[in-house]
């Protein structure tokens, strides 16, 4: 069966020891994020996300969201789990306390963000949607819509949505069609069609915010005449609460693979009232704003549900009795070995766990960073920590969401006939993890930003905020007795990492086409090197702490580590080639021959 | 009126208890920690009573290794006034808890006192009892419900064949039972507050209690492994098997 249990030890692994969480309350704004605050708020994140939302994880998936003339029902329980959520705080924890939030620092909020994503990723998509309206608000609109809206999505009272795709637009959003009238008060009628858009309509809040591009009649044709608006589906009234109908309504809710309790809805808007949010023909700016977040944050689901995913399978592993293990019986007693025994399961388990835990440390450090960015005193660093989120925003986006999706696989596999059982859970986290590599752009479009946008971006300065740290950790680490044997894979890969780089940047300049052929593979070898930095420096804290009371959890990660730099690492090498071979065998195909 | 709530820092319910190799104890190094699942319910049974206007103050109280500190704040974020760790690193029995808790109800004067029934780890089940014998209080243990009457409480307890009420005049001792209530989860907010809240550390010593253990674990070992089945031909055998091997009859 599946089962989760919050990984708090290793949280905190990454948190106080890999990565100097110590130091978050430094930041001026983070004053109250000590250590013995944020233990407690992961415990108490644990506890809600084992306790309410795991249990409701598989009902929810069977159930799914119902639309009923224009209403969407979320499946049983939902909404309570909701009101528990919401009463706790949960939905302003990152928030800034202005406006009600508790304005805990990122790195905290990403942990908490996986242990809702590993427990019930349907359910986190609704508070998620409204933590990037809340962002996009918070970043571009005017006082008077702040003081508005962003009380009621900080509390949760209100959630929010964002309102991207139409019909025939989506990664190209410059096709955008819908249309906002100006009118004399300063306000827009919006009208247009909206599709695909998560928790766009539901029953667990009081109204719905949605964060809509659109384009005035005069606007610029293409990307450079989409404008951002708010636009509620229930006008505030004198009061400030929900009041009159503006003409938003839900057409119809998608039916899914996976994330079923999740409402994916077709949204109308007719002649609906709404308030531009930044600039006018600007509106991608805003939209940038929450879309990175959103796309760190998807990220994170990939570990999440990968994490879930592993749980699960430890514990099948352990219990399955099958066969005997070929170097001999293990378990005598019993009328066979639990499958734990065999190398290919190994196999299977300890990818999961190279990955998953890999992942963590990474997506840790990019969280520092994207904090760093916000709240550093010195702007010079601010401005480092933002170049290196940027840079990594694609590549934690795919990444993870890629290999969360191979470790959900891992585990559905380990379960053997009984993971395509869906009582048993496991097949339920590859099909929600699915979705995944393709929202928030997909995978192959992330791939396009990181070789297209970030790679040229300041004559390759974003680079240098990875090459250079990873580059002087090598030089001072590769001849370490101990370390050694963990850095020389990372610097054989990093030099590989460098050579396509190289490759990438000369040809890309006069054929993009052949770069943009070997994106995909490069962001997968950028990522598998990230990950290989981070299981090098955590081999360096646990090295010293084998012998201590928690020796177990020191070696593990040791022993974790080797397995990632000799079983998984080494597809670097096959990444390498392809990306060296360039695109033409792909695209000399005749159109008509396909 | 003042409420005094007792919570120990256990193993967390969850976790799959293993016997150290030497056959000394349990295993607690890399093992998770909570509060007593039965004092979760005692605190929460303070903070209704405080919630419904019937208590001014509710006092959290623990004992043992620094990290008891972590407890009484998770106490203190589900809505607990403030807390005293009696901190040391001795092992320490219920006969010892009992009267240090007697020091400080003499120095705090509580008008009730909540204890959950038992500790999960040692299931003990005895410093409420012992406590009211040090005190000359009455005692309400295993209760299911909490009724606070004008300087009385009603406690209706769990008791073998059904449900007893017993009217015990205040100052009174109550230990919880399972079903008394449900326990909150800690928001967020009072996550954060609980953090500033006063929390006084103080020793036995200051109570002039010698907490020397008065007993001494021998061996603490697995419960034997479930041997296979074996299938009986005739009620007859079964009978004689129940008489002359297993005994019970």
């Amino acid at each position: 069966m599946a089962t989760y249990k919050a990984p708090i030890r290793d949280m905190k692994f990454v948190l106080y020891e890999l990565l100097e969480g110590d130091k978050l309350c430094e930041l001026p704004g983070y004053e109250e994020a000590t250590r013995d605050l944020v233990e407690p708020i992961l415990e108490e994140a644990a506890k809600i996300t084992e306790e309410v939302l795991f249990p409701l994880n598989r009902s929810g998936d069977e159930e799914e969201c119902q639309w009923n003339e224009g209403k969407v029902s979320t499946p049983a329980g939902f909404k309570d789990a909701y009101t528990l959520f919401r009463e706790g705080g949960w939905t302003a924890i990152a928030c800034d306390p202005n406006y009600g939030g508790m304005g805990m620092p990122k790195m905290v909020n990403t942990m908490v963000e996986e242990m809702i994503c590993s427990a019930n990723l349907s359910f986190g998509m609704y508070p998620g949607l409204s933590f990037g309206a809340y962002t996009a608000m918070h970043g571009f609109a005017t006082d008077e819509l702040k003081d508005t809206y962003l009380p009621k999505l900080v509390d949760g009272t209100w959630s929010g949505t964002m309102c991207l795709t139409e019909p025939h637009c989506g990664t190209d959003l410059g096709l955008c069609r819908t249309k906002a009238d100006p009118q004399d008060d300063g306000s827009y009628l919006v009208t247009g069609t909206k599709i695909f858009i998560s928790a766009g309509e539901h029953d667990m809040t009081d109204n719905i915010i949605h964060l809509v591009l659109a384009r005035t009649p005069d606007a610029p044709k293409g990307i450079k005449g989409i404008s951002l608006f708010v636009v509620p589906k229930y006008l505030p009234d004198a009061d400030g609460e929900a009041g009159e109908f503006n003409n938003v309504s839900c057409g119809s809710i998608e039916h899914k693979m996976g994330i079923k309790a999740s409402a994916t809805c077709v949204m109308n808007f007719d002649n609906a009232k709404g308030w531009l949010v930044g600039t006018l023909n600007k509106g991608m700016q805003g939209m940038f704003a929450m879309m990175n977040q959103e796309r760190l944050a998807v990220g994170i689901q990939g570990l999440g549900l990968g994490e879930a995913s592993y749980q699960g399978a430890v514990e099948y592993a352990k219990e399955r009795l099958q066969g005997r293990s070929i170097s001999g019986v293990k378990h005598p007693d019993k009328p066979a070995d639990p499958i734990i025994v065999h190398p290919d399961v190994r196999r299977m388990l300890m990818t999961q766990r190279a990955y998953m835990e890999g992942c963590r440390a990474f997506g840790g450090w990019v969280s520092q960073q994207l904090d760093i960015s916000r709240k550093h005193p010195d702007a010079q660093r601010r401005e480092e920590a933002d170049e290196f989120v940027q840079l990594m925003t694609p590549i934690v986006k795919a990444l993870f969401t890629d290999l969360g999706y191979e470790a959900t696989n891992h585990g559905m596999q380990v379960f053997g006939g009984h993971g395509f059982i869906r009582e048993h859970g496991m097949e339920q986290y590859v099909r929600d993890c699915r979705i995944a590599q393709i929202y928030e752009g997909t995978n192959g479009i992330q791939a396009l930003d990181l070789i297209g946008r970030k790679m040229p971006d300041k004559a390759g300065r974003l680079l240098r905020r990875f090459f250079h740290p990873v580059q002087d950790y090598i030089e001072q680490n590769v001849m370490d007795d101990e370390l050694g044997e963990f850095v020389q894979p990372l610097a054989k890969a990093f030099g590989r990492l460098q050579q396509a780089t190289g490759q990438l940047a000369r040809v890309g300049m006069g054929k993009p086409e052949e770069a943009a052929a070997g994106a995909t593979e490069y962001l997968r070898l950028f990522g598998l090197v990230g990950l290989a930095y981070m299981w090098c420096r955590m081999v360096e804290v646990a090295k010293d702490k084998q012998d201590g009371d928690e020796g177990d959890f020191y070696r593990a990660k040791i022993t974790t580590a080797r397995f990632f730099m000799q079983k998984l690492l080494p597809q670097c090498s096959s990444l390498f080639s392809s990306i060296m071979a360039g695109g033409s065998s792909m695209m000399e195909l005749d159109e008509d021959l396909f | 009126m003042k409420v005094l709530v007792a919570v120990k820092r256990v193993i967390d319910y969850n976790v799959k208890i293993r016997v150290k190799s030497d056959n000394t104890g349990v295993e607690t190094a890399n093992v998770k920690m909570s509060m007593n699942p039965f004092d979760e319910i005692a605190v929460e049974e303070a903070i209704r009573l405080k919630e419904a206007g019937k208590a001014d103050e509710v006092v959290v109280v623990s004992m043992g290794e620094k990290k008891c500190q972590e407890t009484i704040r998770t106490a203190l974020a589900m809505g607990g006034d403030r807390g005293i760790l009696v901190e040391t690193d001795e092992d320490l029995q219920p006969l010892a808890v009992a009267k240090i808790l007697k020091g400080i109800v003499e120095k705090e004067n509580p008008d009730m006192i909540i204890l959950g029934k038992q500790a999960i780890d040692d299931d003990n089940g005895q410093t409420g009892q012992m406590l009211a014998a040090l005190l000359g209080w009455p005692q309400g243990t295993f209760a299911s419900k909490v009724e606070l009457g004008d300087g009385s409480v009603n406690v209706t307890r769990e008791v073998d064949g059904g449900l007893q009420t017993v009217k015990l005049s205040l100052p009174a001792i109550v230990t919880s039972d399972l079903r008394l209530n449900e326990p909150r989860y800690a928001a967020l907010p009072n996550i954060m507050k609980a953090k500033k809240k006063p929390l006084d550390t103080v020793s036995p010593a200051d109570f002039g209690v010698d907490v020397t253990p008065r007993l001494k674990v021998l061996k603490v070992e697995e419960p034997a492994a479930r041997s296979a089945g074996v299938k009986v031909d005739s009620v007859a055998q079964l009978v004689d098997k129940l008489k002359n091997e297993a005994k019970v009859i």
